[in-house]
């Protein structure tokens, strides 16, 4: 507080005054003033402290800045009363007091300090005075010491020359002794076959021996070296050729040979055409083993021996190579490349026809831990030699290999499916024992399909080695993506689904054809078959496949709901075709009664025609057939007896009669107003329409479409009276037994109808037979 | 009372642009042939009827020469036999097509056809069919017998017919020809035939067979005809609902297969000026006609003038296709008879079971299509 009592000069005091002719001049001004200390820099403090806390301009303020203690009094007299005047006065005077008190102690304190600081200070100055004087004495001590060690060295010095030009006489004469006898050692290295030894002192020697040929005595010495070197480098080469040694020594010899100072080129040459020698004879050994005699080794042994003997040579040869000729640069690399890649190929040539040997066996998984070994056995050549683009090749190698086999597994599926319809051909061509049914269709079906499922599974399995996580080249790109998608998704499964449906319509083509018709049954039952597929098995094995397969290609792959259209459209194709081939049947049986027979001469019927009873049997025994595979399906409501619809059809025909003996022009009018107004109420019958997955369905098509044939036949005839009620009765007959299997008995009267009124029409004597007389032959027979 | 055929007569006059047809109307004794007058300008029809007291017909073919001359083959009943002879019948002048001033009251009594001659006894067999000579004279007929085929000459103005030659096709089990053309090609000297399945080709020369398309419908053929502007073309139908069109010359294929129909297919006629235009009526009552470019000796661009590059050059974007045209499905019954104007060739004609004719026009774009 005693310190701001210090603060400013009470100069600024008229200026910060509050009182003024203008009110508001002061607070601009003060605005103005802030807004220059800001701009100048000055107390910052003030300037941000502003806001908060009381006015540090404030001149009545005791702690401020700006106390002004006039402008202080001045305030507290005009604004206290008397009491509080006091009261102030009496605090300040405490405060005082207090503030004195303080400041005592202080003082007290710090003059003890500085009396101790200025006793140190003296202390040390007299320290530093006798430091000094102990330095002095340790330089000239010092400068004795080096003029000592000068005087020793210059003495010794002439002794030591001395001593130096001994030890260089001596070496020189180590090497010269060296030199002397270097021929009688390199002859006794060379007899003892340490041609290693024999190389380092040659090296050795040669150097020196160049520099000093010039002098007689070296001359000598270099000239025997030079003539058992030219003998040790024959030695050599004699060893390197014979090559019977293995890789490793053969290398050693060239070794040797480079140290010698042997041409380069030329070595290299020599070894790979060594290297040549000895792989091919690995070669034909394996070519051997592959050769036309049957008992071949099985492929793994083959790739086995084929990886140990000639990848392994291989490797030596490569490794062995780069080691020695590495000076050679990219030509000598390319050389050993070129080398490389010509053997290789040849190679793959032997193991592309051993592998093409094991295309026919079903053994997958030999032939993949073949291609494994293979595969991996190519890896380290592969790794060394990256321009002969080996492991390329063998990759290449294994996909063509798997994607033969592919086509093999997508072969075997189609001959097994084929297998399958032959044998169902066989079972239901094979004659009925009486009173033992052979297997039923349906027992059929669930072969066919659950083998073909089978062998689709077992093809998976076995075609899944491939993608193996230990075998080495699954994780090849081309294994991860393209074979799970393209080759066994598309190419295999899908490929097979589409054979397969492709099959089945190959069955519904050449209908005309005598020799090679179909059994009805297998139109049948492969109709079912591809509508089992459709509703589930397609979508189950696509399933079971992309679990199996991860397929991780993004390349597009035919959506289930394609497959799925393709096979509903063959069900439904065959079924269409087995309608069109049973109506034709019975069509044929229908046409051959009616256009064989002499309907003018025919006598009064009392039986129903045996070819009627024939329809109704087949029929029958189709309605079974197709019982057994297919579900019943819906059909109109239906009347419980139908026999009753019997009289309208005789109204019809007998109306149609009345009028038939008229021959006036204007009367075939009416019959055909007649007809005209019948068919208006009744639906267009489509005959040959297509059909839908149900034994009704079925049915009907095969009972329109031999109905519309009886029709169509029957009006190409003439009758006779007798010939029409024969018609009548076999109509009728018909009717009776017919109704149940179609899907709308109106149906089947119409075209009955439709049937016995063209007999009218063809009938120049058109009696009708009285209904009665009718049913009762058509219930005797 | 059943309509069996019919035939559209050929008549060269064209300024009246009037369509002759005739019907042939079958009862079990006496049958009737009406004799339609279509005319196209105030779409009048004028029905004539004649009477053929020989017995129904199964088949008529008008002479290509003298219109007024047509053969029919007919059923007659004899000691409960049902035996199919041909004759050569004259229609009466005033009903002659072109003599149209006749005597409208149809109330007169019905004309009667005059015979002419009979083709021969009737030892051959039934005769499925007669077939004039399409370019000659009127005076040389072919009919099909059973397993016979019998070339006749008619002399004396057709009052005569004399068996020029004959010959038959010999096989195991009954063979019978159900029905037969004359090739308008090759000087008139080519005649097919069909049997069961099969279409063979004649020499009328030397009467001996010179191709054969064994099993050219997996069912019984029911009607051929030859491409009139293109040699050795020939459409055949059959049961198995299909409509083929053969090359001769190579019997083994067929050029094409439509199977529009889902039932017999009975009548196939190639138009006679534009034979892309193909008509087919079956038994599933409906008639269909359909356009065959691509087989047609008038493929697309062929008449279009090289100044008119622009259109051509549009034209030949567009591939030839065959197509149906149209679907006709007024009969309410087995159509059997299908046949082209030889006066309008836009005009065609149908005949049902029921008795309905139906003449239809090919669609007018269609028309300029092909005409432009």
């Amino acid at each position: 507080m005693a310190a701001a009592a210090a603060g400013r000069g009470p100069g600024c005091g008229p200026g910060d005054s509050p009182e003024g002719p203008e009110a508001e001049a002061p607070e601009r001004r003060r605005k103005a003033h802030g807004m220059l200390k800001l701009y100048y820099g000055l107390s910052e403090v003030e300037a941000a402290g502003r806001p908060a806390g009381p006015d540090p301009l404030d001149p009545t303020d005791l702690n401020g800045a700006h106390f002004d203690p006039e402008v202080y009094l001045d305030k507290l007299r005009r604004e206290c009363p008397l009491a509080q005047l006091m009261d102030s006065e009496t605090d300040m005077v405490r405060q005082i007091r207090a503030l004195d008190s303080d400041m005592q102690t202080l003082v007290y304190e710090n003059y003890n300090k500085f009396i101790s600081a200025t006793d140190t200070i003296r202390k040390m100055k007299n320290d530093f005075r006798k430091m000094e004087d102990e330095m002095d004495r340790l330089a000239t001590n010092m400068a004795v010491i080096t003029d000592f060690s000068a005087r020793i060295s210059a003495t010794l010095q002439d002794r030591h020359e001395r001593i130096t030009k001994l030890a260089g006489v001596h070496a020189l004469l180590r090497k010269l002794q060296f030199l002397f006898e270097l021929p009688s050692r390199l002859t006794k290295c060379v007899e003892l076959g340490a041609y290693g030894q024999a190389v380092r002192y040659q090296g050795r020697a040669r150097a020196v021996l160049q520099q000093y040929q010039h002098l007689p005595s070296f001359r000598a010495i270099q000239d025997d070296c030079q003539v058992i070197t030219a003998r040790l480098a024959q030695q050599l080469r004699q060893r390197f050729r014979e090559g019977g040694s293995g890789a490793p020594e053969q290398a050693e010899c060239v070794e040797l040979l480079l140290a010698l100072g042997e041409p380069a080129e030329e070595l290299c040459e020599e070894f790979l055409a060594h290297g040549r020698a000895r792989l091919e004879e690995e070669l034909r050994s394996l070519e051997a083993e592959l050769g036309p005699s049957p008992p071949a080794p099985d492929v793994l042994e083959f790739t086995d021996r084929g990886g140990s003997g000639f990848v392994g040579g291989l490797c030596q040869v490569a490794a062995a190579y780069q080691e020695l000729f590495a000076a050679q640069g990219p030509a000598g690399a390319e050389k050993l490349a070129a080398f490389a890649r010509e053997l290789g190929s040849r190679y793959f040539a032997l193991v592309e026809r051993r592998l093409a040997q094991e295309q026919g066996g079903s053994d997958n998984s030999l032939l993949v831990r073949a291609l494994d070994r293979f595969h991996r056995r190519l890896r380290a050549p592969g790794a060394l030699l990256a321009a002969a683009g080996l492991a390329e090749a063998a990759t290449e190698i294994v996909e063509r290999v798997a994607r033969e086999r592919l086509g093999q597994h997508l072969q075997g599926l189609q001959s097994a499916f084929l297998g399958c319809l032959t044998d169902v051909r066989q079972a239901l061509a094979a004659p009925r024992v009486a009173g033992k049914e052979g297997p039923g269709l349906a027992e059929l079906l669930a072969n066919v399909a659950s083998s073909t499922l089978g062998h689709i599974k077992a093809s998976l399995a076995s075609v899944h080695l491939f993608t193996a996580k230990e075998v080495s080249f699954s994780n090849k790109p081309y294994f991860r993506g393209e074979f799970c998608s393209q080759g066994v998704r598309e190419s295999l499964i899908v490929g097979f689904i589409r054979s397969m449906c492709q099959t089945a319509q190959n069955f519904c083509e050449s209908p005309g054809e005598k020799g090679g018709a179909t059994p009805p049954a297998l139109l049948l039952l492969l109709s079912r078959l591809c509508l089992d597929y459709e509703t589930a098995t397609i979508s189950y094995i696509l399933t079971l496949t992309d679990e199996q397969f991860l397929v991780q290609d993004q390349s597009p792959v035919t959506p289930v709901s394609t497959l799925c259209a393709e096979a509903r459209e063959t069900a439904r194709r065959l079924l269409t075709h087995y309608v069109k081939l049973q109506g034709l049947v019975i069509s044929q049986m229908l046409r051959k009664s009616v256009e064989t027979r002499d309907w003018l001469g025919t006598l009064e019927p009392r039986n129903v025609r045996a070819v009627m009873k024939r329809v109704v049997e087949d029929t029958t025994a189709i309605d079974v057939q197709v019982g057994l595979l297919y579900e019943e399906g819906v059909r109109k409501a239906q009347s419980s007896d139908s026999s009753k619809r019997t009289f309208s059809v005789y109204s019809s025909s007998r109306q149609q009669g009345r009028y038939a003996p008229s021959y006036t022009p204007s009367a075939p009018m009416d019959t055909n107003l007649l007809s005209n107004i019948q068919k208006l109420f009744s639906e267009r019958i489509d005959v040959f329409s297509p059909v839908e997955f149900n034994k009704v369905s079925v049915l009907t098509g095969i009972i329109k479409i031999s109905l519309k044939t009886l029709l169509e036949c029957v009006r190409l005839r003439t009758f006779g009276r007798f010939g029409l009620q024969q018609v009548q009765v076999d109509c009728h007959f018909l009717q009776l037994y017919l109704w149940r299997f179609v899907a709308d008995e109106e149906l089947v009267h119409l075209l009955l109808d439709e049937v016995v009124a063209s007999a009218a029409l063809r009938c120049p004597d058109p009696v009708p037979m009285e209904p009665s007389v009718v049913e009762v032959i058509c219930e005797r027979g | 009372m059943i309509i069996s055929d019919l035939t559209v007569d050929k008549r060269v006059n064209v300024d009246i642009i009037s369509i002759p047809l005739k019907i042939i109307q079958k009862s079990m004794v006496i049958a009737h042939i009406h004799v339609i007058d279509f005319d196209d300008e105030n779409n009048i029809i004028n029905k004539n009827v004649l009477l053929h007291q020989a017995g129904e017909i199964w088949h008529i073919s008008a002479s290509p020469a003298d219109k007024g001359v047509l053969a029919t083959c007919y059923n007659k009943t004899a000691d409960g036999k049902v035996v199919t002879c041909a004759a050569v019948w004259r229609m009466p002048a005033e009903l002659e097509p072109g003599g149209h001033e006749s005597p409208e009251d149809a109330a007169s009594p019905a004309h009667a056809l005059e015979l002419l001659c009979h083709l021969g006894p009737a030892a051959h067999g039934s005769t499925a069919c007669v077939a004039w000579e399409p370019a000659g004279d009127g005076k040389r007929v072919i009919s099909l017998a059973d397993n016979h085929i019998l070339l006749w000459d008619l002399q004396e103005s057709s009052s005569q017919a004399v068996l020029a030659s004959s010959a038959s096709l010999e096989g195991k089990g009954q063979l019978k020809f159900t029905t037969g053309r004359w090739s308008p090609h090759h000087n008139c000297t080519q005649v097919a035939t069909a049997n069961d399945t099969a279409v063979r080709g004649w020499d009328t020369r030397t009467m001996s067979q010179i191709y054969c398309i064994e099993s050219a419908h997996g069912q019984l053929v029911r009607d051929l005809d030859f491409n009139p502007n293109k040699q050795y073309y020939l459409a055949s139908c059959g049961d198995d609902c299909r409509v083929k069109f053969w090359d001769t010359r190579n019997v083994t294929e067929p050029v094409k297969t439509l199977e529009e129909h889902s039932h017999w297919v009975w009548g196939v006629r190639y138009n006679h000026s534009h034979d892309q235009l193909v008509l087919t009526g079956s038994s599933d009552s409906r008639v269909i006609l359909s356009n065959m470019v691509s087989i047609s000796s008038e493929p697309f661009g062929h008449l279009v003038d090289d100044d008119d590059l622009s259109e051509q050059e549009e034209r030949s974007q567009e591939p030839p296709q065959d197509s149906v045209i149209a679907t006709y499905e007024e009969h309410e019954d087995s159509v059997y008879a299908v046949d082209w104007s030889s006066a309008d060739p836009w005009l065609f004609a149908s005949l049902s079971y029921d008795g309905r004719l139906v003449i239809n026009r090919v669609p007018r774009a269609l028309k300029y299509h092909i005409l432009l």
